[in-house]
């Protein structure tokens, strides 16, 4: 199985959901598909969607809600479809 | 024309700035990094004072509806035009129908993207900076975003293709160059070992830093107990009101850089102000990045600008 690990764009603050009262755009086990937002990167009171640039299953979910986080540093992993 | 495909994170339309109205409150507003802006703008012949774009951490997508020249200077940021890649701090033709796009600054806060005869929006109050905490300047106020239309500048554009930057002129934005700042107004507010500590020990840049202010964490500050003058607050760090320069470092507890959209006078003690060569450098520090501060005189400071200053002319007598 391969394996994808989608990264932050720039440094900012590791947002799991859209806002606090709503659930994760993503849990472990889940399928994505390239396109989909999958997490949010806040900065300079803006928020940047990630998205996942392949279609696969959520395997892991590498940094803490609300984690401060560097340009590059791994975010989300997936399992890719075959 | 200009036409925007992608606004990115967060671009505006800046200049050299709004000027003559901070006594009532409005500040001046413009680029964060004037150095790249001015080179940018030296690069497709430009005056200083004409408006670039400031595209921050992510650029925009834009696609030219008329052929001219353009140029990005300051941070680092890889972006295509009709496919191919463009160079930094260097000039670069553009034919009607091109589409422009960048990608995340990798170095650096801010690009700035200067066209050949300025964006030619509608100057407010003598300027066409954005101020976007009140909505006025610029386009409409705001940053970017897809389906906006740029009108630009007439320009002579031959010969303006391909001029680049000397590159002793192409700065550096390493986290470990210090940051050099006059202490002041109230630096007497604070206890001897807190000034020590203002320019020895490390600062962290916030997630929150804009071009209001630039959010600063490490230690704690502590002011001297003193039974607060009728006007100041009940606050330690509160003063009576005073004006605040561009670049005084604020402080509550942590530190606050104010940049070129913040407020213009209030009553927190203002410990230290940026020096204006080195405010260009702060605005290019990323979230998370470090900052040291190294307290000068002011003809320290003066020095300062003026090295700025001569640097900018051997840019542009370079070109000429």
């Amino acid at each position: 199985m391969t394996t994808f690990t989608i990264e932050a764009p720039m440094p900012g603050v590791f947002y799991r959901s859209p806002d606090p009262e709503d659930p994760p755009f993503v849990e472990v086990g889940d399928s994505v598909s390239a396109g989909d937002t999958v997490a949010l990167v806040g900065v300079m009171k803006n928020f940047y969607d990630v998205t996942s640039e392949k279609d696969g299953v959520v395997s892991e979910i590498i940094a803490e809600n609300e984690a401060e986080i560097e340009a590059g540093a791994g975010l989300i992993t997936l399992e890719l479809d075959d | 024309m200009i036409r925007v495909l992608d606004g990115g994170l967060s671009t505006t339309v800046q200049d050299d700035g709004r000027f003559g109205h901070y006594h009532i409150g409005m500040p001046p507003s413009g680029a964060m990094d004037q150095y790249s802006h001015t080179v940018a703008n030296y690069l497709v012949g430009n005056d200083p004072s004409d408006a670039t774009l400031e595209m921050t951490y992510k650029g925009c997508d834009l696609r030219f509806e008329e052929d001219t020249v353009i140029a990005l200077a300051g941070a680092t940021m890889a972006g295509e035009l009709a496919g191919e890649s463009v160079p930094m701090w260097e000039s670069v033709e553009v034919e009607a129908g091109d589409e422009l796009s960048m990608q995340f600054a990798t170095e650096g806060a801010r690009t700035y993207l200067a066209v050949a005869g300025g964006i030619d929006v509608e100057p407010v109050m003598g300027s066409r900076s954005t101020y976007t905490l009140v909505g006025i300047g610029g386009y409409d106020g705001r940053t970017l975003a897809e389906g906006d239309t740029l009108a630009v500048g007439d320009a002579d554009t031959g010969g303006l293709t391909g001029r680049t930057t000397p590159s002793n002129a192409v700065p550096s934005y390493d986290d470990s160059d210090p940051i050099r700042v006059v202490l002041g107004l109230c630096d007497y507010r604070l206890t001897d070992e807190s000034r020590e500590e203002l320019c020895s020990e490390p600062w962290k840049v916030k997630a929150d830093a804009d071009r209001v202010g630039y959010r600063l964490e490490g230690v704690d500050i502590e002011f001297e107990p003193r039974d607060q003058p009728f006007g100041a607050g009940p606050d330690p760090s509160n003063v009576v009101d005073l004006g605040y320069p561009v670049g005084s470092i604020q402080v509550s507890t942590l530190p606050i850089v104010l940049m070129r959209d913040a407020v213009t006078g209030g009553g927190y003690a203002t410990v230290g102000t940026v020096v204006s060569s080195d405010r260009n450098l702060l605005g290019q520090r990323r979230t998370h990045e470090e900052v040291y501060f190294e307290s000068v005189t002011v003809d320290e400071a003066l020095d300062a600008r003026h090295e700025e200053q001569a640097l900018l002319d051997e840019v542009r007598e370079s070109l000429a």
